[in-house]
């Protein structure tokens, strides 16, 4: 069997990987696609704590964080597509009408 | 009760809040909101005095404010013989200012109109609170509202610079006054725990004398301020700046009586401390006589009738310095109504001449306004103590008091000072009202009021020589019903049959003898008032000067704060600490929040670095304690 | 494993349902009412969000004790109830504010309505979760919502940038926050509030580091809606960009959500943690005071100051959460009624300020007031004086509640720059009373506000002066709301 640390640290490694992804990517959907990655990383995490704690509390959280995600998928596209159509960019170094 | 006592208060603050909310509506129709929102009040005054005379009390607390623990503050009024006459006379010469207003600002635009009855409203009812309250904290509340609304009411043509500085200096000089006013507040709750009156008083024999003198001087010191006493009075005499009906409301019922009246509430602090009520006798007294004497050569008709003000509210400390408390709100009573009435018809009379003030331009008006001249010199006589008028009884028992007190320099200087009262008041008589105009265009031009100005100056007229026979209704007159509350200090003032008399025909015979003088110099030109004026030049420069009061404020006070810190300091202290302190911390904070914006670049990517980079620096720094 | 599950009481979460039924049921009528008639809908969700504050009210009484069900990880207290009341009010505030605005802009769909009851329905599991993962669903199926109504003019460039800025930073942080409850979940083998407490009492965890990093990244998620430093820097943006209706519900109501669900996370289930997020919460309620007032200093946009006066507002509340004792509980249930009047009120000013062609949120719009509207001019003074904080006012009593529970906690030196800030405020405060009082007003066309606003204004002034003046039955809810709440606790 897997150790729990082997699994903590693997999700530890995706989770940093999408959040440098997140920080340092230019283009919304790749952007979104590294938080996605994070989400997925928590996931990973969740299923080993649950399958090592011996209760099914990570993998109920897991799937609701699958669920929200998708959703928070949807709601995101959207909101890009509208600003696509506003500013044809979806470059987040050309958005900052907003600032200061 | 309380409903009553709430309509009291409330019904003023619901005229205020209407003229106030919608002065582009009520405009000129403002009086029709501001006088009832007074007037009711007035009458339901008239029935809870009727109620307290046949013995109720009321001291309940409405609600506790913020009640959190230990600290609670309360919200309550307190309704007794003294609140009861303070309540009727401010509501009753209060509506009849509202009233002579509407005729008076009548040149008013229409939202300045409503804007103005809005204030008035706000003005007696801050009063109002001050009076009911039955504790400290909601006293302070009106206290404050009154310095303020003066602020709003003598600063109301702020277009005119002197009103605008007139506005603030009345601000500042009360400000002076009040810190003195909430320190004593703050040593109070300290010592005995509680900002009830009721609790208060009943646990200030605990008080040690030192500190109960500690307390009452700082409370005097709130009330200096207030009621314009030495040294901080000088800001009445520029509070003419307002519109008149304002002065005469400040002067007659509001604010100034606020000092007194605080200190005739706090009097069982003050037995606690002789050395106090030593102090505010002496400083009545010196008030007393140092502005009439400056009323003596004035030529200005409505800073004479200020410093007449200062002047009589020194004789109301003299009497709760001397322990006679009940005389001194006598006084503050019978003071309401004639002066009250002195000022309505001196803005009469500038109605008439359009604003004129120097008594040396007027002369012969009786003839053009017989009404105004006539109820004007009704209350000169009832001001001078000429028996049966009001001031003659309320006079006569301060001076009584101080006099069977053991304070016989006080009484001297009262005496002398009602001389010196009826004399200026009779100068301004017969220079404004009698003998020959001396300025033929303001003359032809003066008419006499409309009818809404005239009516209050008779009711008041009436008033100033009537109310003082209150002396002699039955269970010792007023005097005994205010002593009720009050007690007396000492048992000294009771009535040693022919020494009363004495006293009491001195006091007339100084009066006379100011009239008579008056007279002479004014209509007959003997002794020739402006050869004495050669004769006695130094003194004659000092009283026009007004002792040159404002000059030393200004010399010792002001300019060394102003220009020591511009010239002196400037080199170094202030550039470095005053400025780098005062303007610096302004200007640093507003140059870091200049700077601080441009961390905002508005780039997504640029927040999410430094949310990161700034939790984990919070965290880093978090784990190293 | 064998899992059995028990019947859940549903009597508990009927307000929940109520809002389940009503958000759809607008959606549903929304397709029967035409195009130029959608303030009806409008109504319609007012109406709803009347009946369940009524409802939730009504358990009031019963709920002296907590109660909880499906399987303890939803619970019902007052304290959850107060909460709860506070989103009502705002949403039903909000709507009122908007019913005229999205005319003017052109965006009066049905939807809007709909989004906001899901919101309020999310911010309401948010307040009753006592379990990570239900307060993790209310928080998103808050932001969901509160993403799409922040871009809700989608031809509106500033919006559409606010909505992708609120929606990237959010589900970031949403991330990291899950991943903080991951390892709650690791240290603890629960996610149950109640359980998580016993465990790290009983193992003596109050010193483990994966905890303490746990309890942080938690309060970073949370910190997000609160607005706290430093994760506040979305705030001005979307504050300015976002439909002014929805900001003035984004600064109360989701803030005050993220906020009682902080507050029970940390008293509840990590309160053996205090040594650790004390220091950690004084680090950020300092910084977070500072920032917000000190760059509001200079703000030209009155949208962008009031986000900022509501990051230091943030700053404020924390001192009730770092007191942890029954009176910083009582200010801030307190505050943020008082908060959700004030900010409100300022907001609604400013919508009624918008008009062709003028947003109505620079300050210059905000120039003689006083003469052209005396009116409005008094209300706006009446808010901004509670914003900063001066008697009579509601707000006064709500930061008097919050500075005594810091004091009363020994936390004097936050108290003294609490203060220090709130001068520092009333000068930015008063940039706008100058702007309205001291200044000549440009020839403006006519304003025409909606009979909803005006009532809604005149509504949350009232209340600011009324509860300033007597504050006691607010108060005595928010002492019995801290009251239950902390006896929990002990």
């Amino acid at each position: 069997m897997i150790p729990l640390s082997h699994i903590i640290i693997f999700s530890l490694i995706i989770f940093t990987i999408g959040m440098v992804g997140a920080l340092s990517r230019r283009n919304v959907f790749i952007v979104l696609m590294s938080i996605e990655l994070m989400l997925n990383a928590v996931n990973i995490a969740l299923i080993g704590v649950s399958s090592a704690m011996g209760n099914l509390i990570g993998q109920v959280l897991a799937i609701f964080i699958i669920t929200v995600a998708a959703g928070e998928a949807a709601v995101g596209l959207a909101i890009v597509v509208a600003l696509y159509r506003n500013r044809l960019t979806v470059n987040v170094d050309a958005i900052n009408l907003l600032k200061w | 009760m309380m409903v009553l006592i709430l309509a009291v208060v409330l019904i003023p603050l619901l005229g205020a809040t209407i003229n106030g909310l919608f002065c582009w509506f009520t405009k000129r129709k403002a009086h029709i909101i501001a006088v009832p929102a007074i007037a009711i009040p007035a009458i339901v005054s008239l029935i809870l005095l009727a109620r307290v005379l046949q013995g109720e009390r009321f001291d309940q607390v409405l609600y506790w404010w913020i009640p959190l623990g230990d600290f609670r503050v309360p919200i309550g009024f307190l309704l007794d013989e003294l609140s009861a006459i303070m309540i009727t006379t401010v509501t009753f010469v209060a509506t009849w200012i509202h009233v002579y207003s509407i005729g008076y600002m009548d040149h008013e635009t229409p939202r300045g109109y409503a804007k103005y009855f809005c204030y008035l409203n706000l003005f007696v009812f801050f009063m109002l609170t001050l009076c009911l309250a039955n504790n400290f904290l909601l006293m302070f509340v009106g206290w404050e509202g009154v310095g303020l609304c003066s602020y709003l009411l003598i600063g109301y043509w702020y277009e005119k610079a002197s009103a605008a500085n007139a506005g603030m200096k009345a601000f500042v000089v009360n400000r002076i006054g009040d810190f003195g006013f909430m320190i004593g507040l703050f040593l109070i709750y300290k010592h005995l725990g509680t900002l009830l009156f009721s609790q208060a008083f009943a646990s200030a024999e605990q008080l040690s004398v030192g500190v109960a003198t500690l307390i009452t001087l700082l409370l005097f010191t709130g009330a200096t301020g207030k009621s314009a006493q030495i040294p901080l009075y000088v800001w009445l005499p520029d509070a003419m700046e307002g519109p008149t009906p304002v002065s005469s409301l400040i002067h007659a019922a509001t604010m100034v009586t606020a000092g007194v009246y605080m200190v005739a509430r706090t009097h069982a602090l003050f037995n606690m401390a002789p050395l106090s009520m030593e102090v505010v006798a002496s400083i009545g007294a010196a008030t007393a006589l140092m502005a009439a004497t400056m009323a003596l050569v004035n030529n200005d008709l409505k800073r004479i009738l200020a410093y007449s003000t200062v002047s009589q509210l020194g004789y109301m400390f003299v009497g709760v310095g001397v322990g006679v408390y009940a005389a001194g709100i006598f006084h503050l009573f019978t003071h309401a109504f004639f002066k009250g009435l002195m000022f309505l018809t001196a803005g009469s009379v500038m109605h008439a001449l359009h604003g004129e003030l120097n008594l040396q331009k007027m002369g012969g008006l009786i003839k053009k306004m017989p009404i105004t001249g006539w109820t004007f010199v009704v209350g000169a006589l009832a001001i001078a103590g000429i028996p049966p008028l009001a001031g003659f009884w309320s006079k006569d028992e301060i001076l009584a008091g101080a006099f069977m007190g053991g304070h016989r320099i006080i009484w001297a200087v009262g005496t002398f000072t009602a001389f010196l009262t009826a004399f200026y008041m009779f100068r301004l008589i017969f220079l404004t009202f009698f003998g020959e105009p001396r300025e033929k265009h303001l003359y032809d031009h003066a008419h006499e009021s409309p009818p809404v100005m005239t009516i209050p100056l008779i009711v008041l007229a009436v008033g100033s020589a009537v109310v003082g026979l209150l002396a002699l209704a039955p269970h010792g007159g007023i005097v005994g019903f205010l002593n009720r509350t009050l007690g007396e200090a000492h048992e000294a003032a009771g009535h040693e049959g022919g020494l009363t008399y004495i006293l009491m025909v001195i006091s007339v015979a100084m009066g006379v003898a100011g009239v008579v003088l008056a007279y002479f110099m004014y209509m007959k030109r003997m002794p020739d008032p402006v050869a004495m004026a050669r004769n006695f030049r130094p003194v004659y420069t000092l009283l026009y000067n007004k002792y040159y009061v404002d000059e030393i404020y200004f010399a010792f006070i002001v300019n060394p704060v102003v220009g020591g810190s511009r010239y002196a300091l400037w080199k170094f202290v202030d550039v470095i600490i005053i400025d780098g302190a005062v303007n610096g911390v302004g200007r640093l904070c507003r140059l870091v929040g200049g700077g601080l914006r441009y961390i905002q670049t508005g780039f997504i990517p640029d927040y999410a670095w430094m949310i990161l980079v700034g939790a984990v620096v919070i965290y880093w720094i978090g784990r190293l304690f | 494993m064998n899992v059995t599950v028990p019947m859940p009481n549903l009597s508990l979460v009927v307000p929940e349902i109520l809002m389940v039924i009503l958000a759809c049921g607008l959606l549903l009528v929304d397709l029967f009412i035409p195009k130029d008639r959608k303030r009806v809908v409008g109504y319609i969700a007012l109406a709803g969000v009347v009946v369940v504050g009524v409802v939730t009210a009504a358990f009031w009484g019963k709920m002296a004790q907590p109660a909880t069900t499906f399987s303890g990880t939803f619970v019902l207290d007052r304290f959850a109830l107060f909460f709860k009341e506070v989103f009502l009010f705002t949403t039903g505030i909000t709507i009122l504010i908007s019913l005229k605005y999205l005319e003017i802009e052109k965006v009066s769909l049905g939807e809007y309505y709909a989004l906001m009851l899901f919101c309020t329905l999310g911010m309401m599991i948010m307040v009753s979760g006592a379990d990570l993962i239900v307060i993790y669903l209310g928080i998103e199926t808050m932001a969901l919502s509160v993403y799409v109504l922040a871009g809700f003019m989608k031809f509106d460039h500033k919006c559409t940038e606010a909505a992708l800025k609120y929606f990237l930073l959010g589900v970031f942080i949403s991330g990291i926050l899950l991943y903080g409850i991951t390892l709650i979940y690791a240290a603890t083998g629960s996610t149950q509030l109640a359980q998580v407490a016993a465990v790290i009492k009983e193992k003596g965890l109050a010193k483990n580091p994966l905890l303490v990093l746990a309890m942080f990244m938690l309060a970073a998620g949370l910190g997000l809606e609160i607005a706290m430093a430093p994760f506040h820097f979305w705030a001005p943006d979307v504050y300015e960009g976002a439909p002014t209706p929805i900001t003035a519900f984004i600064s109360v109501a989701p803030k005050a959500a993220a906020f009682a669900a902080l507050v029970r996370i940390f008293y509840h289930g990590i309160q053996l943690l205090e040594p650790q997020w004390q220091i950690l919460l004084w680090i950020i309620c300092a910084v977070t005071m500072t920032i917000g007032n000190v760059t509001a200093l200079m703000q030209q946009n009155v949208k962008r100051m009031l986000a900022y006066s509501s990051v230091a507002h943030a700053g404020y509340i924390l001192l009730g959460v770092l007191a942890a004792n029954q009176v910083g509980v009582q200010g801030i249930a307190f505050y943020f009624f008082a908060y959700a009047f004030m900010n409100m009120g300022a907001f609604g000013l400013v919508i009624y300020l918008r008009r062709e062609n003028i947003v109505g949120d620079d300050i210059d719009d905000f120039k003689g007031l006083a003469q052209t509207h005396p009116l409005l001019a008094v209300i706006m003074v009446v808010f901004l004086l509670s914003l900063a904080g001066i008697p009579p006012t509601a707000g006064f009593v709500g930061k008097f509640l919050l500075f005594a529970a810091a004091i009363k906690a020994g936390f004097y030196w936050l108290v003294a720059l609490a203060a220090l800030n709130s001068v520092v405020a009333l000068f930015y405060y008063f940039r706008i009373a100058k702007a309205m009082y001291m200044q000549s007003p440009e020839p403006l066309p006519q304003l025409s506000p909606g009979r909803g606003l005006v009532l809604a204004l005149v509504v949350v002034g009232v209340f600011t002066l009324f509860f300033g003046i007597y504050p006691q039955p607010l108060m005595s809810l928010a002492k019995d709301t801290a009251h239950t709440f902390m006896m929990f606790l002990s």
